[in-house]
């Protein structure tokens, strides 16, 4: 992947191959710059790779499809709609008593019962974040792509929101990819964390996560992990 | 009092009222002071205002002008609103327009009155279509603001849950940039009052403008002008309040002051 701006070419990403299987929970994992975003927006067809190619189910990926839903980091629910109208948003295509039906369970699912009518301003960033997860899971996509959803929260927020994300998703075994730069949240949740390089980004080491969960993240084997990867992105262990 | 306390109930009427009765005390004291026998007192004024709703002339000139804004800022809408929203999807057919858009639109509209006299003659179209001029390019401004600065975020996430171009502009685009296109047609209907007044002064033998103009005429009324100013004023300040009542609904609300 190369990026050409004002006659100035920057190469992105370089030789990345990684295959990832039905129902499984991936983190892309690097720091700030390095490529991971662009490489989840390659995969979601937002941006067409300058050499090789995206399959998904054996099919080249060509744009955005609504079989695979992207979740922005903040900001991507649309503040005109109410929380109802924004998890309907992607159900044009339904008849009315489902997507009623649908609204309805996503809502639960998610936590925001009494909220049905409010607007997004009202909300607050936890919520924005949940709601933009609910919208993305009503028109039932295979595959879930998360660019740093909940970087913009507070720390607390933060780990409420990865046990509900692996709730959701041990509910519904969607196809996750999910980009962070924080090497706890990404061992708290993966099944595999791809571990990048800096820009021109290559994948460094792909990490098995073999804790079951719920994930004890004070037990011998998650520091390991852990500190495995702190040293493969070249971090001292001391503040 | 300092600017972070809640003002008290009383308060909230009680400064307003206080200028406005501050502001009547100065005119009608000048007015006494000066001996002017042109310019009329407050209480002129008001007697004037009595007189003009007893002869019932004024509410035929208020739906006059009022008729003639409606027509000239309706028409503006419906073509300015397509038009702002199509530059603003197509940024190459609005590098194409924008060089003529930005030429004409510092033009006042009251320098298009002897263009629009000689194209359309003395009368009722010459002044809606003045409306129509001075409304239009706000509106076609707006738009185009608005729909270039709705956040890529939006375009994506409606381009990934499958929606064609139609959909995309309706669903996502539209909504995205109405908060802007609604500052666009609060502005351009400000200025469609504005200019109302200046073209019936001119163009038309009816309106609040024709009766500012009328009252100096037929036998220097002072009062009856200041009158008619007074109601401009009013009706301007209602239909403005309109456009601000607008704003809170909740679907666009999020794009004014500090929500997000």
């Amino acid at each position: 992947m190369v990026f050409t701006r004002d006659g100035k070419s920057t190469p992105v990403l370089d030789d990345i191959s990684l295959e990832v299987a039905d129902g499984e929970f991936v983190c892309l994992l690097g720091p700030s710059g390095c490529g991971k975003s662009t490489l989840l927006s390659t995969m979601a067809g937002f941006l067409s790779p300058t050499s090789g190619e995206i399959k998904i189910d054996a099919e080249v990926v060509h744009g955005p499809d609504p079989r695979r839903i992207f979740v922005f980091q903040e900001r991507g629910v649309f503040p005109w709609l109410t929380v109802e109208g924004n998890i309907d948003f992607g159900l044009f295509h339904l008849p009315a008593a489902e997507r009623r039906q649908r609204v309805a369970h996503y809502v639960k699912m998610v936590g925001l019962e009494g909220f049905e009518k409010a607007y997004p301003p009202a909300l607050s960033g936890g919520m924005k974040q949940r709601l933009e997860v609910a919208r993305a899971l009503a028109v039932n996509p295979d595959m879930l792509f998360l660019d740093e959803p909940f970087g913009a929260l507070d720390s607390i927020t933060r780990l409420v929101m990865r046990g509900e994300l692996l709730r959701i998703w041990e509910a519904e075994r969607k196809t996750i990819i999910f980009v962070t730069h924080d090497i706890d949240e990404a061992v708290q949740l993966a099944d595999r964390v791809v571990v990048m390089s800096a820009r021109p980004a290559t994948i460094q080491q792909i990490v098995n996560i073999d804790i079951p969960h719920p994930r004890d993240i004070s037990s011998p084997r998650y520091l390991e992990l852990r500190d495995g990867i702190f040293q493969q992105i070249g971090l001292a262990h001391k503040i | 009092m300092n600017s972070l306390a809640e003002p008290k109930k009383w308060e909230k009427f009680f400064w307003p009222v206080l200028a406005t009765a501050l502001f009547l005390a100065l005119w009608h004291y000048s007015v006494v002071w000066t001996a002017t026998k042109i310019f009329p007192s407050p209480l002129d004024v008001k007697k004037g205002v009595a007189e003009l709703i007893h002869k019932k002339v004024l509410w035929r000139d208020i739906i006059d002008s009022l008729r003639r804004v409606a027509i000239g800022f309706g028409a503006a809408t419906v073509i300015g609103i397509p038009v702002g929203l199509t530059l603003g999807w197509y940024p190459a057919a609005n590098k194409v327009v924008n060089p003529v858009l930005q030429i004409l639109r510092p033009i006042s509209p009251i320098a298009w009155i002897p263009v629009a006299i000689i194209l359309l003659g003395v009368g009722d179209h010459a002044a809606t279509s003045l409306i129509f001029v001075g409304a239009l390019f706000p509106i076609i401004v707006a738009s185009v603001d608005g729909v270039s600065n709705v956040p890529s975020v939006f375009r994506l996430a409606g381009r990934n849950f499958g929606l064609g171009p139609a959909r995309l502009l309706t669903r996502v685009v539209f909504p995205a940039a109405l908060p802007k296109i609604i500052v666009g047609l609060r502005i351009a209907l400000g200025i469609a009052w504005l200019v109302v007044v200046a073209a019936e002064m001119i163009a038309v033998d009816s309106g609040l403008g024709y009766l500012v103009i009328d009252s100096r005429n037929s036998g220097k009324r002072y009062d009856l002008v200041v009158a008619a100013m007074l109601i401009i004023g009013l009706i301007g300040l209602i239909l403005d309040s309109g456009f601000r009542w607008l704003e809170k609904i909740k679907s666009v609300r999020w794009g004014f002051r500090d929500e997000s």
